[in-house]
């Protein structure tokens, strides 16, 4: 988990054009694996493929 | 004059304006001069707005028989709502150099509309991703009830201002919690509204699928008397409702015979410090109520929340990043970045997640009309500080102050944040209704301060 996100960092800065400074990388890692750890909770969860997102947009 | 304008409740100004024992231009004299002496240890205001207040009390003392349900009563907001003739801050550095908004946001219209008199803008968190009222750029709005701990954020100095009897009411907004953890800390009365039910039109957003805007008081009257002031659809917050108003004050009184109350168990207890539990047990048992409910998957509402305040945040500020980083709270910075490397169907699953979530916990408001819950987990913790321990595990006090109102939001619930006056710290409980019954959270909050039980305690001189 640890290097996968050290890498994911490294490449989300230079694909998505992210500021970035190696300082900045332990609270970034930090965040990001707090992140990922509730999204982890939320993907776990199983819904039927026919859910709708929560915002329903009107034409 | 015999009443006093810094601790008197919106309504006992508004009716003193309106009979004329006291003029609104006495008020504001009283106001500006306590947030310049008083005011200065709580650094709740950025910006105090002396000129317009001064010719609107002028304006009101002039055509007093006219009135107005806050005939002269001073109000000011948190720095994210526009002030014509001021940037809108959001506690940021960057948004300094913004040009002054031109027009106020429809709620200052409103309240004004009702006869209010805008004093000022308050101190925030930067961009609202806080939840400590602390700010790098403005320095930490500070603790009425003791300056050297937290007012709670992000509407910190909206908490303080009122809790600090600098003003009655004031205006903050709501996206996980930061009007009723403030509420709570600052030992004050909040109401976070249905999700679409004021207008967030002209002000400074966060995570749209999130934000409310919503007042502050020292009494339930004042709360509601607020609300009903600025309700109503409001064509420029897409967000809005087509609902009429439905005012709340006229009722407020009418008792809660019949009300089925429960209180949240499970995730709502854990992690609670005893202060928590024991201002729960206060409401529970002055309601006579010891019925317990499961939310169902609370935890994984709050990891959705979590998910989607991350991403929407960092997009809504990804130029920003882009090219001011440096100029932003490390702290938001660093939290934004990481949010803009999510991918997006982790968002996508949150929002689906959310809409099961809804129609699990509307099903639960088949058989009881009001849940009750800690606001936070503790009362306010130290200025500065960076950990608290919940449940025996050490966590950030950043992202963890609004545990339990995080859950309840997510679904745009109404709630009524109310002050159980402990010592030495006050600490808030929430009252939550379901969806656009703030009636009714209001009627059970109005019960308890009539028995005692909530208040907005003094705080030392």
């Amino acid at each position: 988990m640890d290097d996968s996100l050290d890498s994911l960092i490294e490449a989300a800065v230079q694909a998505l054009d992210l500021p970035f400074e190696p300082a900045w990388q332990p609270a970034i890692k930090a965040n990001l694996a707090v992140t990922l750890r509730q999204a982890a909770l939320v993907t776990e969860f199983p819904l039927p493929d026919d859910s709708e997102p929560a915002p329903v947009f009107q034409a | 004059m015999t009443l006093n304008p810094t601790t008197a409740s919106a309504a006992e100004i508004a009716s003193a304006v309106r009979a004329g024992t006291i003029s609104a231009r006495e008020v504001i004299d009283a106001v500006l001069a306590a947030i310049r002496t008083r005011g200065k240890a709580l650094n709740v205001f950025t910006a105090v707005t002396e000129e317009r207040a001064r010719a609107r009390a002028a304006a009101i003392d002039a055509r007093r028989a006219q009135g107005g349900a806050l005939a002269g009563v001073p109000f000011a907001v948190k720095n994210l709502v526009d002030v014509a003739g001021l940037p809108t801050l959001a506690g940021s550095k960057i948004n300094r150099d913004h040009p002054p908004a031109t027009r106020d946001a429809t709620l200052v219209e409103r309240l004004e509309a009702a006869g209010a008199i805008l004093v000022g803008a308050l101190n925030m968190g930067e961009y609202a991703y806080d939840f400590t009222g602390e700010n790098v750029h403005d320095g930490p709005s500070r603790n009425p009830h003791d300056t050297l701990r937290m007012t709670g954020g992000s509407s910190g100095g909206s908490g303080g201002a009122v809790a600090g009897r600098l003003v009655p009411l004031s205006l903050g907004s709501d996206t996980n919690g930061s009007i009723r953890v403030p509420a709570s800390l600052c030992g004050i009365f909040g109401l976070k509204a249905t999700y679409g039910r004021l207008s967030r039109a002209r002000t400074f957003p966060f995570v749209a699928s999130l934000d409310h805007l919503g007042p502050f008081a020292r009494s339930v009257g004042d709360l509601a008397l607020a609300y009903d002031a600025m309700q109503g659809h409001d064509p420029h917050d897409p967000v809005c409702v087509q609902r009429p108003a439905e005012p709340t004050l006229s009722g407020i009184d009418d008792g809660i015979d019949g009300l089925k109350i429960a209180i949240a168990g499970g995730y709502f207890r854990k992690g609670a410090a005893p202060e928590a539990l024991t201002a729960l047990e206060h409401v529970a048992t002055a309601l006579a109520v010891k019925r317990e409910i499961e939310i169902p998957e609370a935890a994984r509402a709050r990891a959705a929340a979590y998910v989607i305040t991350a991403t929407e945040g960092a997009a809504l500020h990804l130029d920003r990043l882009r090219t001011r980083a440096h100029d932003f709270d490390p702290a938001v910075r660093d939290r934004l970045i990481a949010g803009a490397m999510v991918p997006a169907m982790l968002v996508n699953k949150a929002q689906k997640f959310r809409r099961w979530y809804r129609a699990r916990v509307l099903e639960r408001f088949a058989d009881v009309d009001v849940i009750l819950a800690p606001a936070t987990p503790c009362t306010a913790p130290l200025i500065g500080q960076q950990t608290f321990v919940l449940d025996g595990v050490e966590l950030p006090v950043r992202a963890n102050l609004g545990i339990y109102t995080q859950p309840i939001s997510f679904i745009g619930l109404p709630v009524v944040a109310v002050p159980v006056p402990l010592k030495p710290l006050p600490i808030g409980v929430q009252i939550i209704a379901a969806p656009w019954r703030e009636d009714v959270a209001l009627k059970v909050a109005r019960a308890l301060e009539r028995a005692g039980i909530v208040a907005a305690p003094n705080p030392p001189e």
